[in-house]
């Protein structure tokens, strides 16, 4: 692995610091220190017109150690893991992956000023983590009546066919079993994170 | 009869009821018992692992541990959700590619008193155990309607062919699977140029204008294809361009309807079940006015398979190049 | 000799005082010093292993400099030093610096032996304790083994004054011609029915411009009529043994079902013959040639082929319409192939390169999308004796293009196929742009990702095509599709592309895409290794003695490289090889034999049970069965000392001369010494 060598030395670019952080944090097979800037991701990319960097642009900017605009830029909040730069990728960088990584970044530094998208995460997450399983109707209700009130006559017509043709249920799902196990799991998981 | 273990998915129970009903129909012609494993939980969809790294793991891989303990006779996992299937592979293999990032997951899988092996499980997709194992053979001799006439658009979506996580089984951008299932099936395929790009994915939550365009644009290559649905393997592309069609037609100005439904209702369909029976008519994009276009006709007898004769054609048209036979691997 | 190795043999263990040992451990500036403490290694051999016979060790910064040699030699002439251990680099770069160091001193050459604690030891470790405590066991095996060492001599051989070349594109042309031209004979072997290789099939060649038919066609004919050339057409080699300046190679001469006697190569029989067939060969795939044909105009030899599996006489035995309409009668269906031995000196391979297979990549459509042309076709496409005539038109065969776009790197620098840089793509790219520009006038945009033009008037010719406004857009191409939607990309073909210098996705609607494929090997590429014995890449490019020293040999003796069977490379590269391993060759010829390295295995005739187990391990089918005796025996001329047979030899009846089982026991036993001060630990892997 590429990364070990360059730890052998003592490195003070801020750029390079910056980019192992990201290396460590996805894991080290994802590769970003071999990304060429060919610009394949970004020119694949269905949401790249939405992004306000490609993906390509943001990993320079890693290199470049500009961490604010790296964290507070919308671009992974625009991936939608579609896989399809990591498979086009000719140095097999796991660039969605590396998306995450950032996201999970961004999160925990509340860099990113638009909340839609966290918001989004963690509603979805409080479901599970309550539930063990998602809960469609409860998620989307609290994140339309937060977000996209206006959006929301629009969108009536749909909820009432989704509920009529049984695709969608008012009651939040059954509590699995196990809830109690995989609080332990998620709890022990995230004081493992935050140790590491 | 093949016995698989099988992880739902929390879909198949709310947005999803038309793939889990037709599912069920379709298990026993096809010869295969799934096995759903005991409290599974969600697997965080694309959500979790944007939130942090490890818990979303650890949320995934108790859906392994369980599995495991399940195991009898079959190490084989069946998941018929594009982002389950993909979580759920992408977890087995981080756990066995950098083992001391799977000594963490297990770690944290251990105040559940649970410990998953990684590489213990085989993990796959409901598509290609039917293609693979069952076999088109099985699928062809259970059709009792053929669905003559009736043209479909093979759509797949992105995650499921797409990254190489326990081994690529298909090819990512242009996979074949669902084109020959489907042809199987006795239906007109139309080739369809987008069958694995992007449904927009949790765009329509959190970014509906990007969401909408490229639904628009999944929706209109269909309809140009002469397609009369799509046919997803995917509870989440189904949901986006059946549910968001209405809002995203209302965003454009439009007037698409696609219906788009799963390969297990028109393999059912096939199969001679009753529309309703597997799930027909829960999409909010009506499917059913489109199965009138199946045509009982008894077909003319196929034509032998066209030697290709050297010959010139008339005319200055230079020749395409000569393309592998299908199925014909040139890598 | 005899009586002095069996002395040598049996005193060594017993009678260390005749053994002078003289340690010569090397600094390589900083290559080994930086990691290995060399003083400390010379130190402790010199204490150490005097009882092992040492009797002078030392450390220099250069070893293989003169001043370093002169150290050996003064030892050897003034302190009788008899055994020699180098530690210093791979015996691959310097054996043959030391050993001649010894000769020249007045010690037989063998008594020399050469450790490496660079490759094997300072190149791979970081750990320096370690690494001094591995060179000392390093040293140790060299010393214990150097005590068993005899002394050798050199086997000569001669040399046989004619060549084989295989391949007849421009790399074995140019080294045919280099040796015919010099006086020695020369069998010219190609696959296909005509000379030429890839460089027929182009308009002009970068970065000049010049007409690639103009230049070729001269230099094939001088070959298709050398008086010292034996061009041998549609044949391919069958078999190949000897060794170096004595191979003998079997050649099968492909039936052309043609008289090449009394054919004219009038042309009149593949105007008659009926049947069409797609050209995929020369005229990539673009064109359609005859079932009896020449491939192009200027092929030589001028007697045509019949393709026996499109001919409608050996389908379905009727027709036979070239015979009937042949004025010299040439015609013979039943012509059958012929087998030709040949005996040679020494082999040059010039089987070149194949294109990467566009349809490899599904996303760039070729095969799907008629518009999408790789860069042979549209190498034949824009040749006035191609299919179109030289116009440069959309798959229809009639509309000009408008807008073209040129996609590099198609199957090169790319993990999920070739990993390497294909080298000629970019300035063929670039060639194209302004053959398009100067056959249409259309807009031509090159997709790259980073213009490699190194040679010379390279990239001047890139300034060319900037002045000639191609629009350059940095950026790999995603994918290409079908253009749909809006009016300016309907009926186009629209590539997505990240433009890198603006940072923005963008899609451009062009009517016709080239894809600049990369090269790769050939297909039997690792068959061909095989049979000549030499080794090729994990793709298939066969590997040179040295990559930077010695680009043109290999590492079996007599068989030599030119052009890109070795690796990716343009035209003057391709010929400047021919014409070194041509040279190479003709300095051999001239010195009328060769010294081959003593290092042979030897059959104790006595101790062979006749197994036969060792019979076909021999990569250099160097080992014969005498079924008589029922004894197997290695020819030391063909032997190349890889120790194979040694190993597999059950009855361990054979030995290696210069690596018997006594020497590498003893080598080991050394490595493994208790005196190297504390066990070597394993060293920690960095997490
Ligand atoms: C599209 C394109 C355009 C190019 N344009 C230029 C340019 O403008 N200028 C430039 O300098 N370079 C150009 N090049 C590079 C150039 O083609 C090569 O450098 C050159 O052709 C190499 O010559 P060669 O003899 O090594 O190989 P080849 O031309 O491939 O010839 C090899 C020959 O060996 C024969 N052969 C193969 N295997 C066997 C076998 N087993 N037995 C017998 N015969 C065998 C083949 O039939 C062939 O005739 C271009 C390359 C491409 C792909
Ligand atoms: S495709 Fe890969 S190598 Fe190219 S710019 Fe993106 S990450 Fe870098
Ligand atoms: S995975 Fe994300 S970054 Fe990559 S192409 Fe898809 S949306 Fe873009
Ligand atoms: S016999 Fe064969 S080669 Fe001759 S004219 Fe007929 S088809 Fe052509
Ligand atoms: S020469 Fe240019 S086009 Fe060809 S592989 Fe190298 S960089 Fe790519």
């Amino acid at each position: 692995m590429v990364l070990a060598e360059s730890t052998n030395h003592a490195i003070a670019d801020p750029g390079r610091v910056f980019l192992e952080e990201v290396i460590a944090r996805t894991g080290p097979s994802c590769r970003l220190d071999m990304c060429i800037q060919c610009g394949t991701c970004g020119g694949s990319c269905p949401s790249a017109d939405d992004m306000d960097h490609t993906p390509r642009t943001l990993f320079a900017m890693i290199r470049a150690g500009m961490r604010e605009q790296v964290l507070r830029s919308n671009t992974p909040w625009m991936c939608v893991s579609c896989y399809l730069c990591t498979v086009r990728c000719p140095q097999d960088v796991r660039i969605t992956d590396v998306m995450y990584t950032l996201k999970n970044m961004a999160v925990a530094s509340h860099a990113y000023p638009d909340s839609t998208a966290p918001d989004f995460s963690r509603a979805f997450i409080r479901n599970v983590e309550t539930f063990g399983r998602s809960f469609e109707v409860g998620l989307t209700a609290q994140h339309y009546l937060r977000h996209y009130l206006t959006r929301l006559p629009s969108m009536a017509p749909m909820g009432i066919s989704m509920l009529r043709s049984g695709r969608m249920g008012l009651t939040p799902p059954r509590r699995i079993r196990g809830m109690r196990g995989l609080k332990r799991i998620l709890a022990r998981a995230k004081a493992l994170e935050a140790a590491s | 009869m093949s016995e698989y273990l099988y992880y739902p998915g929390c879909s198949m129970d709310s947005s999803g009821r038309s793939y889990r009903d037709s599912l069920e129909a379709v298990t026993a012609p096809l010869g295969i018992t799934l096995r759903e494993i005991d409290d599974w939980n969600c697997c965080g969809a694309t959500e979790y692992l944007g939130l942090s790294r490890l818990p979303a793991y650890a949320l995934i891989a108790r859906n392994l541990a369980l599995a495991e303990q399940a195991r009898n006779g079959t190490n084989t996992l069946v998941a018929p959700c594009s982002a389950c299937f993909l979580n759920l592979s992408k977890t087995n293999h981080a756990m066995a590619e950098d083992a001391a990032f799977g000594a963490q997951v297990n770690d944290a899988l251990a105040a559940g008193d649970l410990h998953y092996d990684p590489d213990s499980l085989r993990i796959r997709h409901l598509l290609d155990v039917v293609v693979r194992e069952v076999g088109l053979e099985t699928v062809r001799s259970r059709v009792t309607r053929p669905l003559r006439g009736l043209k479909l658009a093979p759509y797949l979506g992105c995650m499921v062919p797409r990254p190489d996580y326990d081994g690529r089984w298909s090819d990512p951008e242009h996979p074949s699977e669902l084109d020959r299932l489907l042809a199987a099936l006795g239906a007109e395929v139309v080739d369809y140029p987008l069958k694995t790009e992007c449904c927009g994915g949790h765009m329509t939550q959190i970014g509906p204008s990007t969401a909408f365009s490229m639904i628009r644009r999944l929706v209109d290559a269909a309809e140009r294809a002469g397609a009369d649905m799509m046919v997803t393997i995917c509870p989440m592309c189904q949901m986006n361009i059946d549910a968001f069609q209405g809002e995203m037609n209302a965003h454009f100005h439009t007037s698409h309807r696609m219906p788009i439904v799963f390969f297990t209702q028109v393999m059912g369909l096939a199969f001679g079940m009753a529309p309703e029976a597997v799930g027909f008519g829960r999409e909010l994009v009506d499917a059913r006015p489109a199965l009138a276009r199946i045509s009982d006709e008894p077909v003319p007898e196929a034509e032998p398979a066209r030697v290709r004769r050297p010959g010139r054609p008339k005319g200055p048209a230079l020749p395409m190049p000569q393309m592998p036979e299908a199925g014909e691997v040139t890598r | 000799m005899n009586a002095e190795r069996q002395e040598g043999a049996s005193a060594a263990p017993d009678a260390p005082e005749d053994l002078r040992i003289g340690v010569y451990v090397c600094h390589c500036g900083s290559n080994i010093a930086g990691t290995v403490d060399v003083g400390a290694v010379r130190a402790w051999a010199e204490t150490n292993l005097r009882d092992r016979g040492v009797v002078v060790a030392r450390d220099y910064r250069f070893m293989c400099s003169s001043l370093g040699q002169e150290l050996i030699e003064e030892d050897i002439r003034e302190r009788g030093v008899n055994r020699v251990v180098v530690a210093a680099c791979s015996p691959h770069l310097h054996e043959r610096t030391f050993r001649t160091a010894c000769e020249n001193a007045g010690l037989n050459p063998y008594l020399c032996e050469l450790v490496s604690i660079r490759e094997q030891d300072s190149w791979v470790h970081s750990d320096r304790a370690a690494a001094t405590d591995k060179a000392r066991a390093i040293v140790a095996g060299g010393v214990e083994r150097v005590r068993h060492h005899e002394e050798l001599r050199p086997l000569r051989v001669p040399i046989h004054p004619a060549t084989l070349v295989v391949g007849g594109g421009i790399g074995g042309i140019s080294a045919a011609l280099e040796l015919a031209n010099a006086g020695y004979p020369v069998y010219l072997v190609e696959r296909e029915p005509s000379l030429g290789g890839h460089m027929a099939q182009f308009d002009k060649t970068f970065p000049t411009l010049d007409c690639s038919a103009c230049i070729l066609t001269p230099r094939m004919v001088e070959a298709g009529s050398h008086p010292n050339i034996t061009l041998l057409t549609y044949s391919e080699v069958e078999n190949v043994s000897g060794y170096v300046g004595n191979f003998t190679v079997t050649i099968r001469r492909r039936a052309r079902q043609v008289d090449e006697e009394t054919c004219t190569g009038c042309g009149v029989c593949w105007e008659k013959c009926p049947v069409n067939v797609i050209d995929t060969h020369f005229e990539a795939g673009l064109g359609y040639r005859k079932a009896i044909y020449v491939p192009f105009a200027q092929a030589v030899p001028k007697y045509p082929v019949i393709d026996r599996e499109h001919c409608t006489y050996y389908l379905k035995g009727t027709c036979k319409a070239c015979e009937k309409f042949c004025p010299p009668q040439a015609i013979r269906f039943d012509q059958e192939d012929e087998i030709l031995t040949v005996e040679v000196g020494n082999i040059v391979l010039a089987t070149g390169f194949k294109l990467f297979d566009a349809r490899r990549i599904p996303q760039y459509g070729y095969g799907r999308l008629p518009n999408v042309f790789t860069s042979l076709e549209f190498e034949r496409l824009s040749n006035a004796a191609g299919p179109t005539g030289g116009r440069v038109v959309l798959r229809d065969g009639v509309t000009e293009p408008k807008s073209v776009g040129i996609v590099h790197c198609v199957g090169s620098r790319d993990r999920a196929y070739n990993n390497y840089c294909s080298a000629i793509c970019c300035m063929q790219s670039l060639k194209f742009a302004h053959l398009v520009r100067e056959h249409t006038g259309a807009t031509v945009y090159e997709f790259y990702i980073d213009m490699r033009t190194p040679a010379k008037g390279y990239d001047e010719f890139y300034q060319r095509l900037l002045e000639e406004g191609t629009v350059f857009i940095r950026g790999k191409v995603a994918a290409i599709s079908p253009g749909a939607g809006t009016p300016e990309e309907d009926g186009k073909l629209v590539i997505h592309v990240e433009d890198t210098l603006a940072g923005r996705q963008r899609r451009i609607p062009v009517d016709m895409v080239i894809l600049s494929a990369g090269i790769e090997p050939q297909d039997d590429a690792k068959e061909v290794a095989k049979q000549f014995g030499i080794s090729c890449s994990f793709e298939g490019w066969m590997i040179e003695r040295h990559p930077k020293l010695d680009p043109v040999a290999t590492m079996t003796e007599g068989v030599l490289l030119a052009g890109t069977v070795q690796g990716p490379k343009d035209i003057p590269a391709t010929v400047a090889q021919g014409a070194a391993a041509s040279a190479r060759i003709l300095g051999r010829i001239q010195q009328g034999e060769i010294a081959l390295e003593p290092v042979r295995a030897t059959v104790d005739a006595s101790m062979c049970s006749g197994c036969r187990i060792c019979n076909d391990l021999c990569p250099f089918n160097a080992i014969v069965f005498h079924e008589d005796r029922m004894v197997t025996e290695v020819n030391p001329a063909l032997c190349q000392g890889c120790g194979t047979c040694i190993a597999a030899c059950p009855a361990g009846a054979i030995s290696g001369t210069g690596f018997s089982n006594e020497q590498i026991l003893a080598q080991i036993e050394g490595l493994l010494m208790e005196r190297v001060a504390r066990p070597v630990e394993r060293e920690a892997v960095p997490a």
